[in-house]
């Protein structure tokens, strides 16, 4: 929220200071409310199917929607699709919202939504994978202006979820739009609360209120997300009052802005789990030796009791508390607490140096070995740190571990050429299931298996239950299918859970704003309190 | 002098060049852009198709072959982040960094060659020590902590200027610039000073150095002994002579400053180039990166030529050679 006048920067009187709130005061009574954020991503494109980044759909999500919703807590709620439900195991019906429109005044109907879910695989040149959401997808079916069933390849439970990364654009507007088209605004018509005012690249987006939307009317008449990657820079934004809200309040900052009474922050746990991929598939993983550095009869990450000493000889709570200064909960599960097929009874290796040792000696390993653990220094909250700490801790039960950390692009392009045997990653998803498919499910180029499992652990018990899961169509049989597929592969120590990310958002103190587990950052779920 | 412009181009045309094969094999060797900005969600397929789709799966021979032939018709390739052709990028934001850059320049010339001339003619005075230490400081400190306490003094404490961003621009013959406007020269001013702390000082001190050469000079004390007072001296004797050094290093620095204000720009968030190499080189996004650079080469020889230029309005004996 702006008022009208921003004398604030300039020396002034007292008195024309409070003439000035009293304006803003009476402006703002009368619903010139203005909401300025700080967002922390660079956003490459207005285009919502072009690149599915987290920074895109951030922007993207104020304008367009999606037939599926979720709240706050990541569970599935109603968006442009007001019901759904499995016809049969490989078919889906969605009943649309009847009397939404677009900002250009047209109806939404089925047919957009129709053409929006064909449209990720016939955008030019585009790196999305946003393809990836509807590669499930055999055909869809036109049945009414508000009814479209989608028919998939096999039967597929985790559909909902899929499609609500699948934005859907006004195919009046889009059919033959190129990107230009939605970076000048031209083709930046959709359904959602806000409409494309003005935007200038790397630098801000304006939009304004959506009169019509179909939601709760947001408090905001105009809503400015500004682009402030530099942490320091968004915390100084939002200290000098330029700034109503930032996302991501860098870890340094949190307690000085905590003490300001002026501002307040909002924190909840994100859906990002942090881990360590172990290599399992070599028998000579690079970067792993005997202490001597001579190569070792056996790959050690094999061995169960060596997977679980080095978890064990993990302290959680310290780097929660002290590495992560209290941005991060102890993980145990594959996904965050509070996702679809969270398994609440398994609680996080205690830290046990001495049992870690045990296991070790047990497993023939008395005096440890050598590895190199590899991550990102760019990527994750601390995540460099993490690494060192994780480093120190394994040594002290005689796992001498050396620390290899780049940024994202450099350390992603070692592990694509499988030049890592030992390293981190952070995963934020919906469901169990999903995660599971991605992380712990043996490579399968053909099913699309597997594509982040870097250590390639292979555990067909663990993957039967994961695919019966994602084939049911029943969210209460998916969910306790997808729990116990996780919770055996958490068991089998697929990979090391680490911890899962809290995730903070600093506002003015008369804000609020309920924190996202998917650690998205809405215009509209602001309020004043 | 024809025979040396053709040679000059030659040269030229060949930095471009090698620059833009050691560019493309250097991204190349990092890793796949695609890996980056895909979806995490994507399974190999759909990360496959992604590869090809940017042509990405070809070897790298055969890329930079299709990029050469793009840039001999004028294509110098399309962003991956953002599907936009690399130069438009580029073009978009050079406004805000030319704008940046000239005015750090200025600030620095206005301020460094009076107060280098100043401590040069009386090294021993109080003044002098004192700018001494302070264009010590100037080279010292870092940037980024230099900009960062500007905003914490000026912008939070304070609360005269704002933190980040660029002002309101107005279109100067279609150009958007914020420079004429009261609200973007507020925003101006704080990354500005921060950009003109470092060449300030330097040209402090090499004002300083070639004033204090210069006193020693014959001609120096020719003057004197003509009877010229000690301002005429300064301006008609000495400021000519020291000036040659001085602009070819302002020269080099401006370029500097344009292709590489980066850290700057980042603590400021200001929408320049400097910002797009940052963003661009997280993601791998090719096209933009060697565009950058071969935009950045393509100025250091512009400036070159000008600084060349200078030298002929500022030395007659440059002037004279040239005409014979």
């Amino acid at each position: 929220m702006r008022y009208p006048c921003t004398m604030k920067h300039r020396p002034l009187t007292k008195h024309l200071r409070l003439l000035c709130a009293a304006l803003g005061l009476l402006a703002a009574g009368a619903g010139a409310a203005e909401l300025r954020i700080g967002l922390s991503g660079e956003v490459t494109s207005l285009d919502p199917q072009y690149l599915a980044a987290q920074p895109n759909l951030t922007v993207a999500r104020h304008v367009f929607e999606s037939l599926t919703d979720v709240d706050p807590q990541t569970r599935l709620i109603p968006g442009l699709a007001e019901r759904w439900r499995a016809i049969d195991a490989n078919t889906w019906e969605f009943n649309l919202r009847r009397g939404v429109k677009f900002h250009d005044g047209s109806p939404f109907t089925a047919d957009d939504v129709a053409f929006s879910l064909a449209r990720p695989l016939s955008i030019k040149g585009s790196p999305g994978g946003f393809a990836a959401y509807v590669r499930a997808v055999a055909s869809t079916t036109v049945v009414d202006a508000h009814t479209l069933r989608v028919k998939t390849k096999y039967p597929y439970g985790a559909l909902p979820e899929d499609l609500n990364s699948i934005l859907i654009v006004s195919k009046k507007h889009a059919q033959n739009a190129g990107p230009e088209d939605f970076d000048s605004g031209r083709a930046l018509v959709g359904t959602g609360p806000y409409k494309y005012l003005r935007y200038q690249r790397g630098d801000r987006l304006e939009l304004t209120r959506n009169e019509h939307w179909w939601g709760k009317t947001p408090a905001w008449n105009k809503v400015t997300l500004r682009i402030l990657p530099a942490d320091p820079s968004r915390t100084a934004a939002l200290l000098s009052g330029e700034l109503d809200a930032i996302e991501h309040v860098p870890s340094a900052d949190i307690k000085n802005i905590n003490k300001n009474n002026k501002l307040n922050v909002t924190q909840t746990t994100s859906w990002r789990t942090i881990l360590l991929h172990l290599d399992q598939y070599r028998s000579q993983p690079p970067g792993v030796s005997d202490v001597n550095g001579k190569p070792l009869p056996a790959n050690p990450f094999m061995d169960l009791r060596v997977r679980r000493a080095m978890s064990k000889a993990i302290n959680r709570s310290a780097i929660a508390e002290r590495v992560m200064e209290g941005l991060a909960v102890p993980a145990a599960n594959i996904v965050s607490p509070g996702v679809f097929g969270h398994n609440s009874a398994l609680k996080a290796e205690p830290y046990d140096p001495d049992g870690a040792k045990r296991l070790l000696s047990e497993a023939g390993y008395p005096n440890g070995f050598r590895v190199t653990l590899a991550g990102p220094n760019n990527r994750y909250i601390n995540d460099e740190q993490v690494l060192q700490t994780v480093a120190q801790l394994l040594t002290r039960v005689g796992i001498q571990t050396r620390v290899e950390a780049a940024p994202m692009s450099a350390f992603l392009g070692r592990v694509r050429k499988e030049e890592t045997s030992f390293a981190l990653l952070g995963w934020g998803s919906f469901a169990a299931d999903l995660s599971l498919r991605s992380l712990v499910a043996a490579p399968d180029t053909e099913k699309g298996y597997g594509a982040w499992n870097w250590g390639r652990y292979a555990n067909p018990k663990v993957e039967s239950l994961m695919e019966q899961a994602l084939g049911s169509v029943d969210r209460n049989k998916r969910e306790a299918l997808a729990r116990e597929a996780g919770t055996l592969a958490m068991q089998d120590l697929a990979f090391i859970p680490l911890h899962h990310q809290v995730v903070s958002w600093a506002m003015r103190a008369d804000l609020a704003y309920v924190p996202r587990t998917d650690e998205f950052t809405f215009a509209h779920h602001f309020t004043p309190r | 002098m024809l025979s040396y412009a053709l040679r000059r181009l030659a040269w030229s045309a060949a930095t471009l060049f090698v620059m833009s094969l050691l560019v493309f094999a250097g991204v190349y060797a990092i890793g796949n852009p695609v890996d980056l900005l895909i979806n995490p969600q994507a399974d190999q397929a759909e990360i496959a198709r992604a590869t090809a789709l940017l042509g990405l799966d070809r070897p790298l021979w055969e890329q930079y072959w299709l990029f050469f032939r793009g840039v001999l018709g004028g294509n110098l390739g399309i962003s991956f982040a953002a599907s936009v052709p690399a130069i438009t990028l580029i073009l978009e934001r050079m406004p805000a960094t030319l704008e940046l850059a000239l005015t750090a320049m200025l600030i620095a010339i206005t301020l460094g060659i009076p107060l280098g001339l100043l401590s040069g003619l009386r090294p021993r005075s109080w003044l002098a020590r004192t700018i001494m230490v302070l264009s010590t400081l100037g080279f010292a400190l870092p940037t980024f902590w230099v900009g960062l306490m500007l905003i914490m003094v000026f912008s939070v404490q304070l609360g005269w200027l704002p933190t980040t961003g660029r002002g309101a621009t107005v279109d100067v013959f279609g150009i958007p610039l914020s420079i004429f406007t009261v609200d973007g020269l507020r925003h101006l001013l704080l990354p500005a000073t921060t950009l003109a702390l470092f060449k300030l000082a330097l040209l402090i001190r090499l004002t300083r150095a070639g004033t204090q050469d210069a006193m020693l000079q014959d001609y120096v004390r020719y003057a004197r002994a003509k009877g010229l007072s000690e301002r005429a001296v300064v301006q008609s004797h000495v400021l000519p002579n020291i000036l040659i050094p001085i602009v070819t290093v302002a020269g080099l620095e401006l370029g500097s400053l344009i292709a590489f204000a980066i850290v700057t720009e980042t603590v400021f968030a200001w929408p320049g180039m400097g910002k797009l190499l940052i963003d661009s080189i997280n993601v791998l996004d090719r096209p933009v990166i060697v565009a950058y650079l071969l935009a950045t080469v393509c100025l250091f020889i512009l400036i070159n030529l000008l600084v060349d230029l200078l030298y002929a309005v500022l030395d007659p004996r440059v002037r004279a050679r040239d005409t014979q």
